[in-house]
């Protein structure tokens, strides 16, 4: 076994630390991301559905700027967004290298994809029934927090997962310009020294993280639907 | 209990002008069940969200118990859409939440404790029979059942109104009769008010006290379902009491049987309307011994509404043409309205066809 990983994987055995802090760098960076960019995008999501035509608060200006923004920040390739939020990023964090200073372009890159998954999960929740919580006499905040938040809980679990999924090729792509994680090592080692198995077992790693989450996702919306 | 006014509601429709109600005024009273009828697109689904201001009307007021609702704050709406219970075509039930769930829902912001709560929800299942499914979640139900939860769902907060959108219409027939019987109870038992929307003349005659018939936005005649049914004036009418009495489907047969397309000299093809206490008359037994005049039933049907039995008859009259003529004068002295019927002469050639 250890001559087969040797002949095989010579240089993935001797950076086994740096795989292991490559991989929780990371899942950090998803981690928090996923949590900023979470709440933000579920709050964006909800004013879109809420002030979108039929909406339970209606109003033209607010979704249209809105979603005009959402649409810009979205239009920008994410590796051009890396370097055009560097001053930001000095600003709040100080530097801009490193995987904290990597957070603030994965938030602002993250936030406007989540929002418009958020918006589209919420719209799958039947106009009927809000329809019948208003005759109910419930307040708009009631029916986004025990409507539309709780009848579509199983779609934001599944759009979560795949902006997720998204967001660790997000990660990977920060880390390719310094941000640390897995794609930095998979790119300044597998790439530039010409060491072809690191970047295949950072893959693999990549794709397990993927598998992961998507398996949680599955069992978490088996869970919650009915 | 409820006064519409001058109602019209105007939707722009990319630009296109869609008056789906138009200049509505009626009034409904405390525990009456009211019913609208037209087909779909007459605009009483609009008009039934008028009352709960679901939808707001363009001009006209709204009134529940003489209190002007359109001028109510958002806050004082909502308290008085508490007191309107809504049922739906497809009950739209919340699919998260129990049946149990469902229910509470309408009771989150009520001053009742937990315990008082629970007591409420145990009482409102089981006055539409689901006890046992309280646990259970709406996809678990069957249609009807679901519209039980939705009934429940409607009664938390007490209301005095309940307005039923097409409730019926994704029922079976059985199913239906259940669901109209447990409304009828409830207006009964609890004194309430129920405004109901349908395409079902069927489901008016069951348990409606008033009707109103609607198109294109205006309602063409209201009245009391017994009228509505013996006296239909306008034509829109007589074509849903005619497809829920089912003449017109008994005349298309009629129309092909041989004794009726070969009527001989001294026989006439006649409709017969009455109502009420005429039923118990021995008419037909009268024609014969008063005139000589045989009557021969081809189809007989009787609705009795609200206590009131409304009879129609196709029949062949035989007997000389002057006494014939004298039993017409003492039928329609009678309150007996007469049809003469004429066998459409397509319907001649295509039964002669059959024949040969």
């Amino acid at each position: 076994m250890q001559s087969f990983l040797e002949s095989y994987l010579p240089n993935v055995l001797q950076l086994k630390q740096e795989f292991i802090q490559s991989t929780a760098e990371t899942i950090y960076m998803v981690i928090w991301t996923a949590l900023v960019a979470g709440i933000g995008g579920i709050l964006l999501g909800v004013v879109l559905v809420s002030t979108g035509e039929g909406g339970i608060l209606k109003n033209r200006l607010v979704y249209s700027v809105l979603e005009k923004s959402i649409n810009l920040l979205r239009s920008i390739p994410f590796i051009i967004m890396l370097a055009l939020f560097q001053p930001l990023t000095r600003l709040l964090v100080g530097t801009t290298i490193g995987t904290t200073a990597a957070l603030v372009p994965l938030v602002i890159g993250v936030i406007p994809f989540f929002a418009r998954q958020i918006e589209n999960a919420l719209l799958e929740v039947d106009s009927g029934v809000i329809e019948a919580a208003q005759a109910m006499g419930t307040s708009p905040a009631g029916i986004i927090f025990r409507v539309y938040l709780i009848e579509g809980l199983p779609s934001i679990v599944r759009v979560s997962a795949v902006t997720v999924i998204n967001l660790i090729g997000l990660t990977a792509m920060a880390g390719a310009i310094g941000a640390g994680g897995l794609g930095n090592l998979a790119i300044a080692r597998g790439y530039n020294r010409f060491q072809s198995d690191v970047t295949i077992v950072a893959t693999l790693i990549i794709l397990l993280l993927v598998f992961i989450s998507q398996a949680i996702s599955n069992q978490l919306i088996k869970k919650i639907s009915h | 209990m409820i006064e519409l006014k001058g109602i019209d509601v105007t939707f722009y429709q990319k630009k296109t002008r869609i008056e789906a109600v138009k200049n509505v005024s009626l009034s409904i009273e405390k525990g009456c069940v009211y019913g609208f009828v037209g087909y779909s697109g007459a605009g009483k689904s609009t008009l039934v969200r008028v009352i709960n201001l679901l939808q707001r009307p363009n001009t006209g007021s709204v009134k529940i118990k003489g209190r002007e609702i359109t001028k109510y704050t958002q806050k004082e709406l909502r308290q008085q859409r508490k007191k309107i219970g809504m049922i739906f075509q497809h009950f739209h039930l919340m699919k998260e939440r129990t049946i149990y769930g469902n229910i509470d829902f309408a009771l989150k912001y009520s001053d009742l404790s937990k315990t008082e709560r629970q007591a409420k929800i145990e009482k409102l299942l089981r006055l539409v029979g689901l006890s046992d499914k309280k646990n259970a979640y709406p996809s678990q139900l069957s249609g009807g059942q679901k519209q039980r939860v939705a009934i429940a769902r409607a009664l938390a907060n007490d209301p005095e109104i309940l307005l039923c959108d097409e409730a019926t219409s994704a029922l079976d027939p059985k199913t239906t009769a259940q669901i109209l019987a447990l409304l009828q109870s409830l207006n009964q038992s609890l004194n309430l008010t129920i405004v109901l929307i349908t395409h079902e003349m069927q489901v008016v005659k069951e348990i409606c006290h008033k009707v109103a018939v609607m198109d294109r936005g205006q309602v063409l005649e209201q009245n009391d379902i017994v009228s509505i049914f013996s006296q239909p004036q306008q034509a829109l009418t007589q074509e849903f009491i005619r497809s829920a009495t089912h003449i017109d489907q008994a005349l298309t047969t009629i129309y092909q049987q041989i004794s009726v397309t070969k009527l001989k000299e001294n026989e006439e093809l006649i409709e017969l309307a009455y109502q009420g206490h005429q039923t118990s008359e021995p008419l037909i037994a009268q024609l014969y011994s008063k005139y000589q005049v045989v009557t021969n039933i081809l189809y007989g049907n009787v609705e009795i509404l609200q206590q009131t039995p409304i009879g129609h008859l196709i029949v062949i009259l035989s007997g000389a043409h002057e006494q014939r003529k004298k039993a017409f004068a003492y039928l329609q002295k009678q309150g007996v309205r007469l049809t003469h019927l004429q066998v459409p002469t397509s319907q001649t050639t295509a039964s002669t066809l059959h024949v040969s």
